[in-house]
């Protein structure tokens, strides 16, 4: 019996001696962290798809606490009402940004644009695009194996399997900009969704001149131009043998589509047209950045 | 017992069917289009504009910065333009398009086929002739050979190692040009071994080729300090780490250069170019290609100046047989798929094959079964399948502990792999990648 009581005083006071010397150590060492970061973090989405640039919701929560203002911080999944909350916890105001969306800027089906050559290698765009250009005659183009599909984290972006052409889900998407990076050709872009949903861009990236661009592919931009010059904004560039529309500019007046003789300006989510083109509309002007 | 490489290493059917055909010449086009990058590092700055007239030799891609090397009209004529073409990268890229009159040589080129055995140039003169002609690695890699000739500082090159073996299987281009100019080699080599100052060089050469080691063996004698070494067929002996292994026992470590165990390998293909410059004032404008395949009708070895199609090599060896599935740049293991066959010969097109579609397309991936082929056949002492995993997982800094940047790209490990992974494709990749991070760590 003794032994037995022995042994629970020996390691009772152990166990007690231990504890004593791991709560100094702890007091000693503590580390003060600001309650706001974590109140800052249960307000965030916690998709740590790292859209906002840090490597999680995590740290970007300090990084919000830190900051002097709200100034280039933006959790593109929780979007304006996030940051709002996320301000109003801080005492602070968040700037109005516009919703972004990823938009592919490639338009060659296999109808538009016919396969030279049969790709047989590993199914991933990125060793693909080592190896050559494409099995189009285009090298700009999509290679439709699908790096975008699997860098999204929320099922927004799905390769259609009649075109082999990626296509963005609108109400999943939340311009994370995971796609962007994931494709080695460049073809996505984070664009203002715009009201409505309404928004125009030039959905090619071909730098080849006009003819070699044409002959690959029928709907591609061939940089002649005549959207540029049919603007009133002034929000269209050339680049390259490339018409691009700047976002900031670009006021939705739909000129410049039926203008395109490739067809490869293209406008979502607006509603029909009517006989004559309509005048530039006093739309509600796009909130600026 | 013949020497080899001492790790991994695998065996692939040689199939050889070109062995043997006297290298033939091939008529010049009308048109030929010279890509300015056909090397290993910089693209050349055009030197000519539209309308200039060209002769056989004359410089019309100059060399950029230290890896660079020039480029030389292969036709005489007229410039065209310099425009976007396709080549062998899959890109369409620079290129200068000639509109071919004639065969007029530059008047500094000797044509004669006297073999000129002496050569009093000093060791600087040797490699400012080599660098001006414009040669590269002509075994496929295309790297300026004015470079790997030019050790970096503290260190000094003890033997020269020329590299006979061609262990790609269908190839024979360097075989043949072994046999059909060992002579032109074995000065070349000499000149080699006198620009870096080496005493000793030893020609490997793969024991499947008895007649060029026979040549080799009886020709050699008359040149002081060049020995000639049979070895195991084995690929991918004519990788330089395997290579210097095989024949020297010395092991070149992880990330270092040949030169840092006082070795230089050099290709046959290369050693005639350097003769041919050095002693000839020739540059680099022709070079011995392989046309073969299963079903071509003649196999063969061409003699193709830079620039013609491939499609007219094609042609010599009977046309493109109905059955073609994939055309390959190169050699089977370590070749490049074609997208055109419209595309320019290159210092680097050491072979065209030829697949029927049966044998072309790759067969499904499966799920990897754990059975370590492709350690144990690895020549870099790598591991393949953990290698793609950290590259599909993106697991970079693990990738680089693993020594991703060693790999040579031989490709044995995709060959010998039961479940059809496909290794080398993802290494590759994983390969760029950490490359990108370990040089953007160093700026």
């Amino acid at each position: 019996m003794s032994v037995l009581l022995t042994a629970v005083a020996t390691l009772g006071a152990i166990g007690a001696g231990s504890a004593a010397i791991l709560y100094m150590v702890g007091q000693k060492f503590k580390v003060e962290e600001d309650p706001r970061i974590q109140e800052v973090q249960d307000s965030l989405p916690a998709a740590n798809c790292g859209g906002c640039g840090f490597p999680g919701c995590a740290s970007f929560a300090s990084a919000c606490v830190k900051a002097e203002s709200m100034d280039g911080l933006f959790c593109p999944v929780g979007g304006q009402d996030t940051m709002d909350k996320v301000a109003a916890l801080l005492g602070r105001t968040a700037p109005v940004a516009a919703k972004k969306i990823a938009v592919v800027r490639c338009s060659g089906t296999c109808d538009s644009r016919p396969r030279l050559n049969l790709y047989d290698g590993a199914s991933n765009c990125t060793i693909a695009s080592a190896l050559y250009g494409g099995d189009t005659g285009c090298s700009f183009g999509c290679l439709g194996l699908g790096d975008c599909v699997d860098s999204c984290t929320f099922d927004a972006i799905h390769i259609n399997p009649v075109t082999l052409l990626p296509e963005v889900v609108e109400d999943k998407c939340t311009a994370c900009g995971a796609c962007v990076k994931a494709c080695p050709k460049d073809i996505i872009e984070l664009r203002k969704q715009g009201p409505k949903s309404r928004r125009i861009y030039v959905s090619c990236v071909n730098k080849d001149k006009g003819g070699v661009a044409k002959k690959a592919c029928d709907v591609a931009c061939i940089g002649c131009s005549k959207c540029q010059q049919v603007c009133p904004f002034e929000a269209i560039t050339i680049e390259n043998n490339l018409a691009f529309i700047i976002d900031d500019k670009c006021r939705l007046c739909r000129k410049c589509v039926p203008v395109c003789p490739t067809s490869s300006i293209l406008e979502l989510n607006f509603p029909p047209r009517k006989e004559t083109p309509p005048a530039p509309k006093e739309e509600e002007a796009i909130v600026t950045a | 017992m013949l020497k080899t490489f001492r790790i991994g290493g695998i065996h692939p059917k040689e199939k050889k069917i070109s062995a043997g055909k006297a290298i033939q010449p091939i008529a010049i086009p009308d048109q030929v289009i010279i890509p300015l990058s056909q090397h290993i590092g910089a693209p050349c700055q055009p030197v000519v504009k539209k309308g200039d007239t060209v002769k056989v030799g004359t410089l019309i891609g100059k060399s950029v910065g230290f890896v660079s090397t020039n480029i030389h009209s292969p036709v005489s004529g007229t410039v065209l333009k310099i425009d976007k073409a396709l080549d062998a990268s899959g890109y369409k890229r620079d290129a200068v398009f000639i509109k071919v009159e004639g065969d007029e040589w530059e008047a500094s080129v000797d044509r004669s086929p006297e073999l000129k055995k002496t050569c009093d140039l000093a060791s600087g003169e040797i490699l400012n002739k080599i660098a001006a002609a414009g040669i590269v690695g002509m075994g496929g890699a295309t790297f300026p050979s004015h470079v790997k000739l030019t050790p970096p500082p503290g260190t000094k090159a003890e033997i020269l190692i020329i590299n006979g073996v061609e262990c790609e299987p269908w190839l024979t281009s360097d075989h043949q040009l072994m046999m059909e100019k060992s002579d032109e080699i074995l000065v070349g080599t000499t000149i080699v071994m006198k620009a870096l100052n080496v005493q000793k060089a030893i020609i490997g050469i793969e024991n499947n080729k008895q007649d060029a080691i026979r040549l080799f063996n009886q020709k050699a004698k008359e040149y002081a300090g060049i020995t000639v070494e049979p070895l195991k067929v084995q690929y991918p002996q004519g990788g330089e780490k395997q290579l210097i292994d095989a024949l020297t026992g010395r092991q070149v470590g992880s990330g270092a250069l040949p030169i840092s165990v006082g070795a230089v390998v050099q290709n046959v293909g290369t050693v005639f170019a350097i003769y041919e410059a050095v002693q000839k004032n020739k540059p680099l404008v022709e070079r011995v290609v392989t046309v073969t395949g299963k079903e071509v009708k003649q196999p063969c070895n061409i003699l193709s100046r830079v620039g013609i199609p491939l499609n007219d090599l094609i042609g010599v060896a009977g046309g493109l047989p109905e059955t073609t599935g994939k055309v390959v740049s190169g050699g089977p293991m370590m070749g490049k798929a074609l997208a055109s066959t419209d595309i320019p010969v290159t210092k680097g097109t050491s072979g065209i094959l030829i697949i029927p579609t049966l044998e072309a397309k790759r067969k499904a991936m499966k799920d990897c079964i754990r059975c370590a082929k492709c350690v144990s056949v690895c020549p870099m002492g790598l591991n393949p399948t953990l290698l793609m995993n950290l590259t599909e997982y993106e697991v970079w800094d693990r990738a680089e502990q693993e020594h991703i940047t060693d790999c040579i790209e031989c490709g044995s490990c995709s060959y010998t792999c039961p479940a059809d992974r496909p290794l080398l494709d993802y290494i590759r990749l994983g390969k760029g990648k950490v490359s990108g991070i370990i040089r953007s760590r160093k700026n």
